[in-house]
């Protein structure tokens, strides 16, 4: 009898564990910090609409979101770049395929302090202050005064989009200020009256000014319509063609009414 | 009753052999797995060109694996931190252990005691919006975010450790030195010049190696406050990288088991060794300078 109980006992702790995880599906999410807010902002409402979905997200990177949808220890990756034709044949190799899906448009738009008189530069002009050819703002049509230049890190997915766009493949000079996070060069720029950056439309504040590039503004729709130079598609990447919870949620990620409008409130630019 | 009390014994033995032993094996370990992931890159790089090249472009094509900047950065930084904090520290200790009384002791102890307590990105924070500015209205420099702003950030944390080690150490100089030297006629900075301070060296030593090597692996407040170029420095003004910082601030991005992530490491293997020589000086010294008799610390 004691022994009937016991098994029982047992059958029940196991059907309750599948049930639990029947009931709470779990959707994980990793990579780029630039995707981060609008996923996290669009993670929320979902969960709010379908409380049983439970939702993860963590960011570590574009590159690292990739390698952990070729791992397959993630639903969704997120990515501000495209992926790599190596790390296409990593995942291929692992047996898995890699499918995109852009859910954003980021713009990045040079920015300076608010007292510096200059409010527009060429690409060209921006190439040379970031080579080091340029050093004085009056070189650019400014004040006599040197040129600060702040980067993102080499590795980050902004300077990887103003590298393609902006340097064309030239390297960065040694003496500009690499910050780690968009967050600090804001900072940088913020409190130094020489300093000249680059940020995604996101990060725009009252307390830089944004400079135009060849005579475009950054904005929404310069950036849809391909005017404005340095902009970029955000992407996420799904291991295989999704299914299920993971298609679900990317329908609500794109759908014009919901997800999209998520995107604009966080300060990137809507596919619609 | 005699056996299981030898057991016993011999089981306390062993439980508390283990237990230092793990520390030692953990650090094994990981020394292990940093040259393990750091060795690689020497396939692509010469030893002389990683550690002499002039030019850090990790991501560039082709790229370009040279931490010398990074390594004068992280030197030049801990050095000029010293030249702040050793004075500072060495002399609060003195002042605290010989010079005031008891209750004002009682008091400054635990506040500059406290000031260890402070987290380092709190104090990198401060060291961004508040001191930068600061630097670069009063020395009219281009950007306060340099060598010098890190080198006082880092001394800032660097002084409580040094300051306790040492107050420790010439605290603990028997007071029998002390009378003897007054009873010899010798004024109260005589006794504490020329025989309270060589009586405590080793430990004072100890403190100085002990607080460089906090500041020469210290990641957050350089990776905040030190501008973050990968260039020689011409000036104590000019914005440079350490290596704690640019490993931190590239490892999220750098592709798993890649040449940028060897590079990554091999930096690590670099810094290791930077506060492994730190730490056998500081061995040396306590040993070197060790007085024997009564002062015996």
């Amino acid at each position: 009898m004691k022994r009937k109980n016991l098994f029982l006992l047992w059958a029940l702790a196991i059907v309750a564990m599948f049930s639990t995880t029947a009931f709470a599906e779990n959707l994980v999410i990793n990579g780029s910090t630039t995707v981060l807010p609008i996923t996290q902002k669009v993670a929320e409402a979902y969960m709010k609409d379908y409380p049983e979905v439970n939702i993860s997200i963590s960011g570590g990177g574009s590159g690292n979101g990739i390698k952990a949808i070729i791992d397959g220890t993630t639903d969704i990756a997120m990515s501000s770049r495209f992926i790599r034709d190596s790390e296409v044949k990593q995942a291929v190799d692992k047996g898995s395929y890699p499918v995109p899906f852009s859910v954003a448009y980021d713009c990045i738009v040079p920015i300076v302090h608010p007292s510096n008189p200059v409010d527009d530069l060429s690409l060209d002009q921006l190439k040379d202050i970031y080579t080091g050819k340029t050093k004085n703002w009056k070189e650019v049509g400014g004040e006599d005064r040197p040129i600060v230049v702040f980067s993102r890190d080499t590795s980050s997915g902004t300077y990887e989009v103003w590298d393609e766009k902006v340097l064309r493949k030239e390297r960065v000079f040694p003496g500009a200020l690499l910050q780690a996070s968009s967050g600090a060069v804001v900072q940088g720029v913020a409190s130094n009256r020489n300093g000249i950056a680059y940020v995604g439309i996101g990060y725009l504040t009252g307390t830089i000014k944004a400079v135009t590039v060849n005579g475009v503004e950054g904005t929404e729709e310069t950036t849809l319509s391909g005017e404005f130079p340095v902009s970029r598609p955000l992407f996420i990447f799904t291991r295989g063609w999704p299914e299920g919870r993971t298609v679900h949620f990317i329908n609500y990620m794109l759908n014009p009414e919901k997800g999209q409008k998520l995107v604009k409130e966080v300060g990137f630019v809507p596919l619609f | 009753m005699v056996i299981s009390r030898q057991l016993k014994e011999k089981g306390m033995r062993s439980f508390f052999f283990l237990i230092a032993f793990a520390s030692v094996a953990i650090l094994l370990a990981i020394t292990i797995f940093l040259f393990r992931e750091g060795i690689p890159i020497f396939n692509l790089v010469s030893v002389k060109d990683f550690l002499f090249g002039i030019y850090w472009y990790p991501t560039a094509e082709p790229p370009d694996f040279g931490i010398f900047p990074l390594i004068i950065a992280s030197v030049s930084v801990t050095l000029l931190s010293a030249c702040i904090s050793i004075p500072l520290g060495v002399m609060t200790a003195i002042y605290l252990a010989e010079i005031a009384g008891p209750r004002t002791r009682e008091l400054a102890k635990p506040i500059v005691e406290l000031l260890a307590a402070l987290p380092s990105v709190v104090i990198g924070f401060f060291g961004m919006v508040v001191v930068a500015p600061i630097l670069q209205n009063t020395f009219n420099i281009p950007v306060g975010l340099n060598l010098f702003n890190a080198s006082l950030m880092l001394a800032f944390m660097s002084i409580p450790t040094i300051c306790s080690i040492s107050e420790d150490a010439i605290y603990s100089v028997p007071n029998a030195l002390r009378e003897a030297s007054l009873a010899l006629g010798a004024t109260h900075l005589e006794t504490i010049l020329r025989v309270v301070i060589p009586a405590a060296i080793s430990g004072i030593c100890t403190a100085v190696i002990l607080g460089m090597s906090r500041a020469i692996g210290e990641t957050m407040v350089v990776l905040m406050v030190a501008g973050g170029a990968a260039m020689m420095p011409s000036s104590i003004f000019d914005p440079v990288r350490p290596m704690p910082g640019s490993i931190a601030a590239e490892m999220a991005e750098a592709p798993f088991r890649g040449n940028h992530y060897y590079a990554l490491f091999a930096t690590g293997m670099v810094l290791f060794i930077f506060t492994l020589v730190f730490n056998l000086i500081a061995d040396h010294m306590s040993h070197k300078y060790r007085q024997v008799g009564d002062a015996t610390l």
